[in-house]
């Protein structure tokens, strides 16, 4: 069975609470097996012995009826440019990517669910739901892990809980996170101000793509620092709090902007829209800027007919390594910034 | 909140120090504290780098902590170095000097999310004892003598599950 690059996945469908700003809700678990050093420590044999026992214990009976079929794919057997595919679908960490060795990824067909293996922990258990979906993705989570548990020993402490290669993760080993579309804040100059308040509450937040607050595309990541102390369910709940409120933020930004400056602001995206529908050169930070400006315009219905589907598909598939492997060719950068005008073009026709 | 220095005694001299927007709080005894403005000429910020760049002859030696993990032999210099633990042992063999860090990290020491079915052992059991202990206070106060009856029931049939 070999990996669906070219599938979309599950949080590219773009339905569900507040979908107009939050883009996706992910859920990680980190989890580790007893009696085994951490990953980092591992010698080869040991790290294969991980990946086996995890290829087992996803095809019991338990967690196929807990998460739906599962397919283990070692990452030594892909080549490098499907390992960049599965980062920027946000599957598997660049880290997973680049470092050859015994490690491996865990699948289910619509990339809803995905376990790391042998990244910095044993297990990095990861649902990826569309829109604000935390509270689901934790319950998908936590009944995978259950059947894992059925079949794996996980070092567990009754005092620190899940224990972790890293102590910033022990406890629950739990990561929850959004991506959000923050463009109005960004474009009234509140969101710096407003994102680096969050981290004073313990939410950590960073661009997806682009360093700082300098994000491209206006995405930002924002997800729970602390992981210990506190319940899973709090946690989320916390999160899924600062982030409908950051929803509400955006929200007003965009009303504002709507009534004190609508011209400019229907400008900018009817000019995005025109670049993208008959650009024949883009670079990617190009691209991801408009991508964002037309977002913008089809959420506050300035621009009709464009799904909020093929944005989504559109930032995914802009990146170098899915241009690449649309071409079946290596590309130099100006072949690809050729290449990615013309998927745009396509896109944005239908 | 016990001193993080010896671990012993609760603290009551607490510093905050903010960094670049990075904010270090230090929870102290009167007597550590005490001891180590006396020690060496007490410099705030080498006393934060020295709690988490550990560095012998500062005297923040915790007495009977070892020095290296058994199981896998990894030092605890090396962790700092790092950032990683060597196995899931590290947590015991370091456990005196990582709930500093824990606390600085999570504010906290003690896990309170889910417990695993196999691995948890008792402490599911002892989890759901303390939930239906609450719940039976509540249908106490409220007069439901009968649910009330069922659910202390629950609780011994727990009670005995744990002793066994």
């Amino acid at each position: 069975m070999g990996m669906n690059l070219e599938g979309l996945s599950k949080w590219m469908e773009g339905s569900g609470p507040h979908a107009d700003i939050i883009i996706s809700s992910r859920i990680r678990l980190a989890r580790n097996l007893k009696g085994l050093p951490f990953p980092p420590f591992m010698d080869e044999d040991q790290a294969a012995r991980v990946v086996q026992m995890v290829g087992r214990a996803v095809r019991s009976p338990a967690v196929e009826a807990a998460a739906g079929r599962l397919h283990l794919q070692r990452l030594r057997e892909l080549p490098p440019l499907a390992r960049q595919i599965l980062v920027e679908k946000h599957l598997i960490s660049p880290q997973l990517a680049e470092v050859d060795g015994e490690k491996a990824v865990v699948v289910r067909d619509d990339e809803a669910v995905s376990i790391m293996v042998n990244e910095e922990d044993h297990l990095r258990i990861q649902c990826l739901l569309p829109a604000l979906m935390l509270h689901e993705g934790w319950r998908l989570a936590t009944a995978l892990d259950d059947a894992l548990e059925e079949e794996l020993d996980y070092a567990f402490d009754q005092a620190k809980g899940y224990l972790t290669t890293c102590p910033t993760n022990a406890g629950t080993g739990l990561r929850a996170s959004v991506m959000v579309h923050l463009p109005a804040l960004v474009i009234s100059r509140q969101a710096g101000q407003l994102l680096s308040a969050l981290t004073k509450v313990g939410v950590a937040v960073r661009g997806l793509y682009g360093e700082g607050t300098e994000a491209l595309g206006n995405l930002f990541q924002i997800s729970n620092q602390i992981t210990l102390g506190r319940s899973e369910e709090e946690l989320i709940s916390s999160l899924s709090g600062v982030a409908v409120q950051l929803a509400d933020q955006e929200r007003a930004a965009r009303e504002h902007l709507y009534k004190e400056n609508r011209w400019q602001l229907e400008d900018r995206v009817g000019r995005a829209y025109g670049i993208l529908s008959h650009a024949r050169v883009l670079s990617s930070q190009e691209a991801l800027q408009l991508i964002s400006d037309v977002r913008l315009g089809v959420d506050m219905r300035i621009i009709r007919g464009i799904d909020q589907r093929v944005l989504n598909q559109l930032t995914f598939m802009i990146q170098p390594a899915f241009l690449q492997h649309l071409a079946g060719k290596e590309m130099s950068s100006f072949e690809r910034d050729v290449q990615r005008a013309r998927l745009v073009r396509e896109k944005l026709q239908g | 909140m016990l001193c993080e220095r010896c671990q012993q005694k609760p603290a009551s001299v607490h510093f905050t120090q903010i960094v670049n927007n990075q904010k270090t709080e230090l929870n102290l005894c009167p007597d550590c504290a005490r001891e180590l403005e006396g020690q060496w000429n007490f410099s705030l910020p080498k006393f934060f780098a020295s709690l988490l760049n550990y560095e012998p002859g500062l005297g923040l030696e915790v007495a009977g902590v070892p020095t290296r993990c058994s199981e896998c032999g990894l030092t605890f210099t090396q962790f700092q170095q790092g950032g990683f633990l060597g196995c899931p042992e590290c947590y015991h063999a370091f456990a005196a000097r990582l709930d500093p860090l824990l606390r600085r990290l999570h504010g906290s020491t003690q896990h309170r999310g889910k417990v695993p079915r196999r691995a948890g052992g008792n402490l599911r059991i002892q989890r759901e004892i303390d939930r239906l202990r609450r719940e039976l206070q509540e249908l106490v106060a409220q007069e439901a003598f009968e649910r009330a009856a069922e659910v202390r029931d629950r609780i011994r049939q727990l009670e005995a599950q744990l002793e066994r």
